[in-house]
C-alpha cells in the first residue's frame, strides 16, 4: 500500500533524455537490426563475450551498447552470462596463451548452431600484440571466425552498425 | 625536510656503504653492494615509513656481465622517490628475499623470478605468476636479453592452489571467464558455512608480454604501446610513460599543455569513478541509479570525444605535447557539459545515499584495515578509504599545485569508505577542471621534436586507481632497453583478497567492484 501511494505522490522520476545524445543514425540502425534479428533469430540474439587479454576498452563499449542511450537489448540484442545460453561468441583480446584453453572450452560449451565474432584490432590478428611472446595472434588461430569489427575501440554505434552489416550478409 | 638526514642515518647509524649515482629533484639512486641490498631496504621501509613502491631486474650481461636490480620507495614527506641498486653476478642469480619483512616485496620477487630467472633466496612463495606453468615450460625466462620464444610448451605442470582443509570447508573456483562482461581472472573461495575464510586470486589470464615488447622501440612507437597497456586508464598510462621520457631527454613542456593534461586525467578519473559508482549500484541490485549512472558515463565518454575526437583519450597525448589544439569552443564546451553532469551527479548521489536498503549493504561490508593496507602496499583510492593519505597530487602537486587540490580519505575502510571517496573525487575532480579552465590558453597542436638521450628516469601519475609509474631506460641507440610499468592494480588486488574474509560470497561482487582493479594493468 504504501509503495502505490508512494509511487503516485512521486510522479515519474526518470527524464528524457537531451537532444545531441539520440542521432537519427543510430535508430536507423537499430530498427533495421531488430528487423533483421526477427526475421533470422526469431526475435533475438544472444551473446556471450570472452575477454582474451584485452586491454579493457572493448569491454568497456560493449557495455556501453547496453546502456540506456544505446539501449540494444531493444533491438533483440542481449548478453548472456552463459555460453550455452548462447547463439554468438564475441571475443576480443589477441588471445593470451593463458586464455586460449579458456576461449577453446567456452566455445564448445555454446550449443549449435553458433557464430563467432571477433572485436578490436587485437583480435584480429593481435594487432599491437602481434610481436608479443605471449600471444596467439589473434582468436581466428583458435577457433573459426564468422565476422570481424575493426576499431580500437570501436564506439558502440560502430558495434551496432557493424553488426548490422554482418547479419545483412549472412 | 631533508633527504640528507636518511642518508646520513644509514651510513653513519647502520654502517653501510653506498654510492650516490644519480641525483634529480624527486628522484634519488643509491648504489650498493649486493650483500648490503637486503639491509639498505629495510632501513629505508623503516626509516621512511613506506611500503616497496616497485622492485624489479634488469638484465645487464650483454655491456657488464651482470644482473641489476632496483627497489624503490616513494616518500612524501622528502618528495623523492628512492632507489636503491645492487648488481647480481650473472653466474650466481641470487639475492636475500625481503618478502618475509616487507610482505610488499613478495608478489614483485616472483615477477622477478619468472621474468629472469633471479631465485629470490627466502622468499616461502616463489609460484609464477603470469606464465602460468599449464602452457609455459620452465627455464624459458622472457625478460632476458637472449630469450627465445620456446616452440612447445614441453614439460608442463599444474599451479598449486593453497588449501584450507578441515570439516565442512568446501571450496568455490570462479573464473577465469565471468558470467559479466569484464576481464578474465581465476578466484578461489574457501568457505566454512556461509563467511569466506580464504581467498586465493589467480591473475595472469590477460598477460601479454607488454614491458618486453616495449624494448628495442622507439620512444614514439611505444606511447602506443603504453595507452593499450590498461584501456580505462590510458590517458594515465601514457601520461606516466612520456614524464619518463621527457625527464631523460630534458624536455620543458609548457604550463598550458600541463593543465591540460590534468584536465583529461582527470576526466579519466571521473568517467572511471561514475562508472563503478553505477557498478556499486548494479552489484547491490538498485539498477535505477545504476543506468543513471551509466548515462552520465557516457556523456563523459561523448564531452571526451568532443574536445580530443577519442572516448578513451588515446593518441591525444605525446612526448612533451599533445596532439590536439584547443580552443576557447573546447574551454566553453567542457565548461558547459560539467554543469549538467554535475547536476545529474548530485541527484545519483542522493538517490544511492537516501536509501536505506542500499546503505546497508555497503555500509561495512569488505573492511580493509589500515594496518592490511599498509603491509600491502595499498595505493590509491583503495588505501585513501582506509585512511591513508597518499595522493601524488597532494605528494608531488607539479601542475596541482595551481589548482588547490583537497586530498580525500575516509577511515573505514570498507565499500562505503571507497564508495565516498570515489563520490567526493568526483566533486573534486569537476572543481581541479574548473579551475585549471580559468588559466588554460588557447593553443595549436604542438608538434615535437626533440634528441633522446641515453639515461633512465620514473615517470609517475596519479591515475584514477592510484599510483602509476614507468621507469624507463633508453640505450645509446635512443631505443628503449627496459621498461617497468607498476600499475596500482598489482598491490591492491591482495587488498581485495584480505578484504573479503568473514563476509559472505553474495558480496564478493560487490567487494570486487568497490575496488575496480584491472587484470590487464596487472597482468601486463
Amino acid at each position: 500500500m504504501r509503495i502505490i501511494k508512494n509511487r503516485i505522490l512521486k510522479g515519474i522520476v526518470t527524464k528524457p533524455l537531451d537532444e545531441g545524445f539520440l542521432s537519427e543514425e543510430l535508430e536507423v540502425t537499430g530498427a533495421e537490426l531488430k528487423k533483421i534479428i526477427q526475421e533470422k533469430f526469431s526475435r533475438s540474439l544472444h551473446i556471450r563475450e570472452v575477454d582474451t587479454g584485452s586491454c579493457g576498452a572493448c569491454e568497456s563499449e560493449i557495455i556501453s551498447t547496453t546502456n540506456p542511450i544505446y539501449d540494444i537489448q531493444r533491438f533483440g540484442v542481449s548478453f548472456v552470462a552463459s555460453p550455452r545460453h548462447a547463439d554468438c561468441l564475441l571475443v576480443t583480446g589477441p588471445v593470451s596463451k593463458n586464455m586460449a584453453v579458456a576461449l577453446k572450452k567456452t566455445y564448445e560449451a555454446m550449443p549449435e548452431p553458433k557464430f563467432v565474432i571477433t572485436l578490436g584490432d587485437c583480435a584480429f590478428d593481435g594487432g599491437i600484440f602481434k610481436e608479443a611472446y605471449y600471444t596467439e595472434k589473434g582468436v581466428a588461430n583458435i577457433i573459426p571466425v564468422a565476422f570481424h569489427i575493426p576499431g580500437c575501440p570501436p564506439t558502440p554505434l560502430d558495434i551496432m552498425k557493424a553488426l548490422l552489416s554482418f547479419l545483412k550478409k549472412a | 625536510m631533508d633527504y640528507k638526514i636518511i642518508l646520513k642515518e644509514i651510513n653513519e647509524k647502520l654502517g653501510i656503504e653506498y654510492s650516490l649515482f644519480l641525483l634529480r629533484d624527486d628522484e634519488i639512486y643509491l648504489k650498493v653492494r649486493l650483500d648490503d641490498f637486503k639491509n639498505i631496504c629495510l632501513a629505508l621501509h623503516k626509516l621512511l615509513n613506506v611500503p616497496i613502491a616497485s622492485l624489479f631486474a634488469l638484465d645487464a650481461r650483454k655491456e657488464k656481465g651482470i644482473f641489476e636490480i632496483y627497489c624503490s620507495f616513494m616518500s612524501a614527506k622528502y618528495k623523492k622517490w628512492f632507489f636503491v641498486v645492487a648488481e647480481i653476478p650473472q653466474d650466481n642469480p641470487k639475492f636475500n628475499s625481503l618478502a618475509k619483512e616487507i610482505y610488499s616485496a613478495s608478489l614483485f620477487e616472483r615477477e622477478i623470478k619468472e621474468m629472469f630467472g633471479i631465485e629470490p633466496v627466502g622468499n616461502p612463495d616463489t609460484r609464477p605468476l603470469r606464465l602460468h606453468s599449464e602452457v609455459w615450460p620452465k627455464g624459458a625466462y622472457p625478460l632476458k636479453k637472449d630469450f627465445n620464444k620456446p616452440e612447445a610448451a614441453g614439460k608442463t605442470e599444474d599451479y598449486v592452489f593453497n588449501k584450507v582443509e578441515g570439516e565442512g570447508i568446501f571450496e568455490v573456483p570462479v573464473g577465469p571467464v565471468h558470467a559479466g562482461i569484464i576481464g578474465p581472472g581465476h578466484f578461489r573461495i574457501s568457505c566454512a558455512g556461509e563467511p569466506i575464510i580464504n581467498l586465493e586470486i589467480r591473475l595472469g589470464f590477460t598477460h601479454r608480454g607488454i614491458e618486453k615488447l616495449f624494448e628495442g622501440k622507439n620512444v614514439s612507437e611505444a606511447l602506443r604501446i603504453s595507452e593499450c597497456s590498461s584501456g580505462d586508464a590510458s590517458f594515465a598510462n601514457s601520461l606516466s610513460y612520456s614524464c619518463a621520457i621527457e625527464k631523460i631527454a630534458g624536455i620543458e613542456v609548457s604550463e598550458n599543455t600541463r593543465m591540460l593534461r590534468a584536465v583529461f586525467l582527470e576526466l579519466e578519473r571521473m568517467y572511471n569513478h561514475i562508472n563503478d559508482i553505477g557498478g556499486i549500484a548494479v552489484d547491490v541490485g538498485f539498477s535505477f541509479p545504476a543506468a543513471f549512472a551509466s548515462i552520465v558515463k557516457e556523456n563523459i565518454l561523448q564531452l571526451n570525444e568532443k574536445v580530443t575526437s577519442s572516448r578513451y583519450l588515446k593518441n591525444v597525448n605525446s612526448i612533451g605535447a599533445i596532439t590536439i589544439n584547443w580552443d576557447k569552443d573546447k574551454t566553453q564546451a567542457l565548461r558547459e557539459s560539467l554543469k549538467k553532469i554535475y547536476k545529474d551527479f548530485k541527484e545519483i548521489k542522493e538517490i544511492l545515499l537516501s536509501s536505506v536498503s542500499f546503505m546497508d549493504r555497503v555500509d561495512g561490508t569488505g573492511v580493509l584495515k589500515k594496518k592490511t593496507a599498509e603491509d600491502l602496499g595499498a595505493t590509491g583510492l583503495a588505501a585513501r578509504a582506509s585512511g591513508i593519505a597518499v595522493d601524488l597530487r597532494k605528494d608531488f602537486p607539479g601542475i596541482y599545485a595551481k589548482a588547490e587540490f583537497n586530498l580525500i580519505k575516509q577511515e573505514t575502510g570498507d565499500c562505503l569508505a571507497r564508495l565516498n571517496v570515489r563520490l567526493a573525487e568526483f566533486e573534486e575532480s569537476i572543481k581541479l577542471i574548473y579551475r585549471f579552465l580559468d588559466r588554460i590558453t588557447p593553443q595549436a597542436a604542438a608538434q615535437n621534436s626533440y634528441n633522446i638521450k641515453e639515461g633512465f628516469a620514473l615517470g609517475f601519475t596519479e591515475a584514477w586507481r592510484g599510483t602509476l609509474t614507468y621507469w624507463v631506460k633508453i640505450n645509446k641507440e635512443g631505443l628503449i632497453e627496459r621498461c617497468k610499468i607498476t600499475d596500482p592494480s598489482f598491490l591492491n588486488w591482495q587488498a581485495l583478497a584480505f578484504c573479503v574474509l568473514g563476509d559472505i560470497i553474495p558480496d564478493f561482487p560487490l567487494c570486487n567492484k568497490s575496488f575496480d582493479l584491472s587484470y590487464s594493468g596487472n597482468d601486463l
